[in-house]
């Protein structure tokens, strides 16, 4: 008996991680594709650990956008008759997949957005391959959409691993922060981030006296072994570059803080952050970290006006990917305006090296050779508690980094 | 050596929350033969309320610490009497679904006023500074878990062991039938016993607080980990849960610091732990074979 409900509690357990997350909110559509009608598709995670960063406020974004355009178009948009359906990916490939190709042949969506997830946004890639039908990434960090994933229907917006590890640890090595250890979970993501952060800090001149891949995910929430030996390493690190994300991200950081390594002199630069992190972390135990913003909300007063309205929407500010799902949904209508159809072949030519200027593409360009969105990124670092004087206002940008510098050139994997 | 000692002890530390949660486990199975599977739920909601109670209502740290556990303690015997209590005579299937299902409802009713982010929570002031232990300094607030869950595991040990509750408790984990062929009425300590390991769960929550992300999933993380525990220790034996559960700490945190040249052998090996140790002695370490009944 005892035996029988081992293995059955460890088995159930083991499906309880796994099999948690309710099903998304589904809408019916009539299925028939019209050239009087707009349809975006936002597919994203609703329920689980991306929900604050894209969710929901993704949408509304991508509302903001349409009630813009109608605004801006009045009598002559090319349609008024422009809706948003919505479903939740629940972060894993097959249900990306599936959601991916319902939205496109039931739902009538012309344009998918935001996706984050790598290994869910590399499928819906290969969907919008197949269907033809047009597909922006916000959402997800990873190279492979510009690279052996890339097609002639899939664009990538707003950032990726190698821009993260660029800005980051090449201006922060540059910055004087020469001697690195590198933190990250041991999973596709981690590994591709650790490459990149990694050849970025030796380019940059710097060293990365240690690298350690922590258990992913990390079920003890303990990071004390790694933390303890940060300052005992030779040389000592200047900095400590985590690659963890979210909940992950969040022990770090508290037991950084227990151990005082900023006291020892151990500095922090975090892979990946998003504005709903600092805010659930506090600016507090983030102060002086590091790290590369595609986009900040209190950047310039352009940035601030749309940040209230987006707030008024939804209560909250902006993360980059609520502002790159707006501009997403904004360039696409303007495409269909411009070119007075939604035929996707047509769309992706007139995309095409394209140069873009809008809220959040500064110095924007759609480059051709790999669908890569390219646009000014940030180097960005959180303001000490005494500093922030307005809630959400927690970052201050230390550099802008020029569109051509922020991304990686175009990669031979790239097939079109 | 120093850095053995920190890994020692921070391995003990993590240890802590497996035994506290661990022995919540084992002593529910042990009285109501149901696998909790809402205990990793309860401490989230240890952990949330503490929160909750100083975001919402300034209640300091301190006060969350008893708050939590006899609030939750309290709820945890009405869901017994209102729902686990109905369906132990059925197939333990029964029980697994409910309590399977108990645990989604209360991680998505915090998802739907909170969301999933992580909630700030700050080690209070008293403690967050360290403690110098001769080679090396210690998080004040570290030490502090490990002598507060060492002292609430010596409590647990001393109650089962001296009271007339205690008894009652450790003949029916041990015989349950035998118990009540005796004329022991077991079934009026039911409902404290599932309350009492609740109110476990819900005091690891709280001390997880300051130290570990808060948000609605932290439970079903960790909860993996203290099921792999509770088998290894023997399920239903009480001292067998406490000493695996700061025992997988140990190993855990050894092995993160001496086998990270192979990180996938620190995520797994609690889970070859116990195939090891299931292998060897089906029953857990210090389990005992029931005879069919």
């Amino acid at each position: 008996m005892r035996r029988t409900v081992g293995v059955a509690v460890v088995s159930t357990a083991a499906l309880l991680v796994t099999g948690c997350g309710g099903g998304g909110p589904q809408s019916s559509g009539d299925g028939k594709l019209s050239g009087d009608r707009i349809v975006l598709g936002v597919l994203n995670d609703q329920s689980g650990v991306y929900l604050e960063l894209s969710g929901k406020n993704s949408v509304k974004a991508v509302e903001l956008a349409i009630a813009d355009f109608k605004k801006k178009y009045g009598d002559d948009a090319v349609t008024t008759d422009i809706t948003v359906e919505t479903a939740d990916h629940q972060n894993k490939p097959d249900i990306a997949n599936t959601k991916a190709a319902e939205m496109y042949d039931r739902k009538a969506v012309d344009l998918i957005l935001d996706v984050p997830t790598s290994s869910a946004a590399e499928k819906v890639a290969d969907v919008a391959k197949e269907k033809k039908k047009l597909y922006f990434n916000i959402g997800a960090a990873t190279t492979t959409l510009t690279g052996a994933k890339c097609n002639r229907y899939t664009f990538h917006y707003a950032y990726d691993t190698y821009m993260l590890a660029n800005g980051t640890g090449r201006n922060t090595t540059e910055q004087g922060a020469k001697n690195w250890y590198v933190l990250y979970p041991n999973y596709q993501f981690g590994q591709d981030m650790e490459r990149s952060f990694s050849a970025a800090i030796t380019g940059a001149g710097g060293k990365v006296v240690a690298k350690d891949a922590a258990p992913f995910p990390n079920t003890s929430g303990d990071y004390s072994t790694y933390l303890l030996k940060a300052p005992t390493l030779n040389p000592k690190p200047d900095v400590l570059g985590t690659m963890q994300a979210g909940a992950e991200l969040v022990n770090v950081v508290k037991q950084y803080n227990e151990f005082k390594l900023r006291e020892k002199g151990v500095g922090l630069a975090v892979g990946l952050m998003f504005l709903t992190d600092i805010h659930s972390l506090t600016p507090d135990a983030l102060a002086g970290t590091t790290y590369t913003d595609a986009w900040y909300w209190n950047f310039d007063q352009r940035n601030r006006e749309f940040a209230d309205r987006f707030k008024e929407a939804t209560g909250t500010r902006p993360t980059f990917a609520h502002a790159a799902n707006y501009s997403a949904a904004t360039q696409y209508l303007e495409a269909v305006q411009a070119a007075g159809t939604d035929d996707a072949d047509t769309i992706v030519d007139a995309l095409e090296g394209k140069t873009v200027d809008d809220v959040f593409l500064r110095n924007g360009k759609i480059r051709a050779e790999d669908h890569r969105v390219v646009h000014d990124a940030y180097l960005a670092q959180v303001k000490p508690a005494a500093e922030v004087t307005e809630e959400w206002d927690y970052v201050k940008i230390l550099k802008t980094i020029p569109a051509a510098e922020a991304f990686r050139a175009p990669s031979p994997d790239c097939r079109m | 050596m120093t850095g053995f000692l920190q890994n020692t002890f921070n391995g003990l530390v993590s240890g802590a929350f497996y035994a506290l949660l661990a022995l919540g486990l084992a002593v529910i199975f042990g009285m109501l033969r149901v696998v909790n599977f809402a205990h990793g739920a309860f401490y989230m909601l240890g952990a949330f309320g503490a929160y909750v109670l100083l975001a919402e209502a300034g209640v300091p740290f301190w006060a969350a610490l008893v708050i939590m556990p006899v609030g939750l303690g309290l709820l945890g015997m009405a869901l017994e009497r209102a729902f686990i209590h109905r369906l132990t005579r059925l197939d333990p299937l029964y029980n697994f679904l409910l309590t399977f299902g108990l645990t989604l409802i209360l991680q998505d009713l915090v998802k739907l006023r909170y969301g999933v982010q992580s909630s700030p929570y700050a080690t209070p002031a008293e403690l967050s500074g360290s403690v110098d232990l001769g080679l090396f300094d210690f998080p004040t607030y570290r030490v502090f878990i490990l002598v507060f869950a060492v002292a609430v595991c010596v409590a647990a040990w001393w109650l089962l062991g001296h009271t007339r509750v205690g008894m009652v408790v450790r003949a029916a984990t041990e015989r349950p039938e035998l118990t009540r062929a005796f004329g022991i009425d077991v079934g009026r300590w039911i409902t404290p016993v599932f309350g009492f390991g609740i109110a476990l769960a819900a005091l690891a929550g709280v001390l997880a607080a300051p130290m570990r992300a808060v948000n609605p999933l932290m439970g079903a993380d960790l909860i993996i980990v203290v099921f792999a525990v509770v088998v290894i220790g023997g399920l239903g034996s009480i001292f067998g849960s406490v000493a695996a559960g700061f025992g997988i700490g140990l190993i855990q945190a050894w092995g993160e610091a001496y086998l990270s040249d192979w990180p996938i052998l620190s995520q797994t090996i609690v889970f070859i732990v116990m195939a090891v140790v299931l292998l060897w002695r089906p029953a857990g370490l210090f389990g005992r074979e029931e005879a069919p009944a």
